[in-house]
């Protein structure tokens, strides 16, 4: 499992809003499809993805069969110092992942 | 048919399509108050309309990834900021689509995805805001090709 991340702008000032782009890699399996044999192919979704700025929790969601394949989340938070962000998600199967990005803030 | 006529024509179609509009969003309004998954996230506290704005297109060619963006109308101040928004569906077997929680460092109570939908159905998002008040939006979406249910 794999994410791309964009932070809109790339070098924000502080206090300045920043949007971030996080896509995933990840079928998000619903358990609703079969393989070619016809056999169902076991429900596997992201089920909870955060994002932390420099250790502090900034947003969370709670994902489910409803958001589709590659799931793609764009949210904001407050520029306030540099650092990292820290992407986390784990699966139905318990698989976790994560991802880092560095900020870096201007005056 | 004269250039009257034809406006009478078309103003009697335009007042045919407004009726079923009307009967469509009493029908939001009480999905909102009286669905239990609803229930269960508001403990019963009633749901008001705006605020909230759920963006979604009209239409649709297929359910797989539709974008969606819901937006709230607040300062985000550690006084008064959204915590959370949830989002409904009318008609997915997981009818419990997603969950979203914000902090005042979120800063913008904004959050964009693309969503699977099985079929043409109503959309909800109900936004708990700091002070305990929840408020709502709904969008009607029509999808030719269903997600989800299909063997593909």
């Amino acid at each position: 499992m794999t994410a791309r991340i964009q932070l809109v702008p790339p070098r924000p000032k502080r206090g300045e809003i920043v949007e971030i782009r996080v896509l995933i890699q990840h079928n998000m399996e619903t358990g609703y499809r079969r393989d070619e044999e016809g056999r169902e192919i076991r429900r596997n979704c992201i089920n909870l993805f955060i994002c932390r700025y420099n250790g502090v929790e900034v947003f969370r969601a709670d994902l489910s069969s409803g958001i589709s394949a590659n799931p793609l989340l764009q949210f904001h938070t407050i520029a306030e110092a540099s650092g990292e962000l820290e992407f986390w998600w784990i699966d139905d199967e318990s698989r976790e992942a994560s991802e880092r990005a560095s900020i870096a803030v201007s005056e | 048919m004269t250039d009257s006529a034809r406006r009478r024509f078309l103003a009697q179609i335009g007042a045919g399509l407004a009726l079923p509009a009307v009967t469509l969003r009493s029908a939001v309004a009480q999905m909102d108050q009286l669905d239990p998954l609803v229930w269960v996230f508001t403990k019963g506290v009633p749901v008001q309309k705006g605020r909230v704005k759920l963006e979604l297109p009209l239409l649709t060619d297929n359910g797989y990834a539709v974008p969606l963006t819901v937006s709230i109308d607040s300062p985000m101040t550690p006084d008064d900021f959204v915590k959370s928004i949830h989002l409904f569906s009318q008609r997915n077997p997981v009818r419990d689509m997603a969950r979203f929680f914000f902090t005042p460092r979120s800063g913008r109570a904004r959050v964009s995805t693309r969503v699977r939908l099985a079929g043409s159905q109503i959309v909800t998002a109900i936004a708990a805001l700091s002070d305990g008040t929840f408020w709502a939006d709904s969008a009607h979406v029509v999808v030719t090709l269903s997600a989800c249910l299909d063997e593909s």
